[in-house]
């Protein structure tokens, strides 16, 4: 029998990993497939090809496929997460001139606390605020107008988001289009090497579990292939498994340095996969517990309640109805078609697809199908829930 | 209000510009505009407010024309990606071809399908042009490959430069394997064993 291929599509990012992972480490070869991955340059491309069938899956941020079921972005056929490929694993950066006035605010960089991070911020802004995000759907805009908003920031008036493709994220920094920035690595830490921008924050300081990137797949081709499906989901979900141990760390560095995928140096790579980073040009060194998580307390559990999170959101933003608009993003993300595919392999499923978001102040045994589940922190900085729609 | 067209075109390399600009007046009586300077490519869109805008797919900058596709104030007309307002079709030729536009809502679809289809010639040419070089450059990597191969059987075997040849093309044959793929190989080998 001969190995089944699917091309995929991927972002040059940290967090494309566990599909390069499931293709170089053999998880994708153990379940008979092999991953034709194609790098795209930009969430847009990548969104269409998957759309119009140039690939069948993709590395996708986590708010597209929802954006797609509330009608906003572009046609094509509807898109679906089969699973979250990596939760948190942004950065908040500033400007070296913003940095500066930050510090003059009393405030230390101690990179944990989002409200002493952002009261200062927007203290030494003084005013309106330009930020820079790669996607206008993605979990990096999510987080930064939750976070201003929830600080009292008029954000509708005086933040203004800038897509900016992550690699030139520290150009339109330095040439002074952007005050600060909220990027997935390397390209945060790619910035404070080429001292431009200094550190202030990880996304998981503003959502302690945030789901940052999905495995997407057009909704038809999901439902239709369903064996591939759940090799595929399997696979990647292996990938994950290897890729949160620590030994893992330098060869899956190694790995995504090489020309065809990151093509960017591998000790630069590791920062993020250990959760050890740079924040400023003075060398400064924070340590972020759970920085980027591509498999422990379910963090490939496509939550219905973190669709709808997004959904919702959304929806208040682009003057929608945020109860249909969080029915619709719920839709999107397949927890049955996950559970179908891990029911028996993965010793632990979750018992319900939603959860209260934000509720768990640290890391907590729930019930399962089977076995033992410990499901992570998963708090906002401002200590909000976020209750789902009931099933 | 003006009833031509207004087209923009973002391409940061100079002649490809020109080609496509050339290829655009052919089509029909467009105002035309190129930006090359993917700095504030929003801001720079907005300010000559087209009718349609064409990218190249490969172009990393596109991302930031997404945002023109959600009309934030009244005042702004919204942009949608042409695939929402064309037949599919057109849209699929479009993304093969490696071009991407942004039509302003509302655009009829008989104006919007010749500049596409002017756009999607162009761009498909690019496209081959882009493979062929891709191509060339692949041949030329492999021919090296091949006479360094050679080059180590002649010396090692005492063999002329045909015969060397021909046993390289033997043993590809053989293991099912391409020629330069064996060589490849041989002078992998050759490297490790000093």
């Amino acid at each position: 029998m001969k190995d089944i291929q699917i091309p995929v599509g991927f972002i040059p990012l940290v967090d494309a990993a566990p599909l390069i992972v499931a293709q170089e480490m053999g998880f994708a070869a153990e379940e008979r497939l092999s991953l034709e991955l194609r790098r795209a340059p930009s969430w847009s491309s990548i969104r269409d090809m998957l759309r119009y069938g140039r690939v069948d899956a993709a590395h996708m941020l986590s708010p597209v496929p929802v954006a797609g079921a509330l009608g906003l972005g572009g046609a094509g056929a509807p898109l679906c997460a089969l699973s979250v490929l990596s939760v948190n694993g942004h950065t908040i950066g500033v400007s070296a001139d913003l940095a500066e006035r930050i510090r003059d605010q009393g405030h230390d960089f101690g990179f944990d606390d989002a409200r002493a991070a952002g009261q200062a911020l927007i203290a030494a802004a003084g005013g309106p605020l330009r930020v820079g995000v790669p996607f206008p759907f993605s979990m990096h805009a999510e987080l930064v107008y939750y976070w201003l908003s929830s600080l009292g920031m008029a954000v509708q008036r005086d933040v203004t988001i800038h897509t900016v493709p992550p690699p030139l994220m520290a150009d339109a920094m330095r040439s002074g289009e952007i005050d600060a920035f909220c990027v997935g690595e390397p390209w945060g830490s790619q910035a404070v090497e080429t001292g431009v921008a200094t550190l202030l924050l990880p996304g998981a300081a503003i959502w302690a579990f945030a789901p940052e990137k999905v495995l997407a797949a057009r909704t038809d081709w999901a439902e239709t292939e369903t064996d591939l499906v759940g090799r595929l989901i399997r696979a990647v979900w292996r990938a994950g498994a290897w890729l949160a141990r620590p030994e893992s760390r330098t060869l899956a560095a190694e790995i995504l340095s090489r020309p065809a995928y990151l093509d960017l140096p591998a000790d630069l790579l590791e920062r993020a996969l250990s959760g050890r980073l740079v924040i400023s040009g003075r060398g400064e060194e924070r340590s972020v517990a759970r920085f980027l998580e591509f498999h422990h307390g379910a963090a490939n559990f496509p939550w219905r309640s973190q669709a709808e999170w997004i959904g919702t959101r959304m929806a208040l933003r682009h003057g929608l109805d945020p109860v249909q608009a969080g029915r619709a993003a719920r839709a999107v993300f397949r927890s049955d078609l996950y559970r179908a595919a891990l029911a028996r392999v993965s010793p632990a499923l979750p018992g319900a697809s939603s959860k209260v978001e934000g509720s768990l102040e640290r890391d907590t045994h729930v019930a399962s199908q089977s076995g033992k589940l410990i499901l992570c922190r998963d708090t906002f900085f401002d200590g909000r829930f976020f209750e789902p729609a009931s099933d | 209000m003006s009833s031509r067209v207004s087209i923009v075109v973002v391409e940061p390399d100079r002649d490809k510009a020109l080609q496509i600009v050339d290829s655009l007046r052919q089509a029909g009586d467009f105002d035309l505009h190129v930006i090359a300077e993917p700095t504030g490519l929003a801001r720079q869109v907005k300010m000559h407010n087209p009718d349609v805008v064409l990218i190249d797919i490969e172009n990393p900058s596109r991302d930031m024309l997404e945002e023109l596709a959600l009309a934030s104030g009244p005042l702004e007309r919204p942009v949608a990606m042409f695939v929402d307002r064309s037949e599919e079709g057109l849209s699929r030729a479009a993304i093969e071809a490696g071009v991407s536009a942004y039509v302003v809502d509302g655009m009829r679809p008989q104006r919007i399908k010749p500049i596409l289809d002017a756009a999607i010639a162009r761009f498909r040419m690019f496209q081959r042009m882009r493979t062929e070089l891709a191509e060339t450059k692949r041949a030329l990597e492999e021919r090296k490959v091949i006479d360094r191969a050679k080059g180590m059987l002649m010396k090692a075997r005492g063999i002329d430069e045909d015969a060397a040849y021909a046993l390289l093309r033997k043993t590809a044959m053989d293991q099912g394997r391409r020629v330069a793929d064996v060589a490849q190989a041989l002078v992998t080998a050759a490297g490790l064993l000093g």
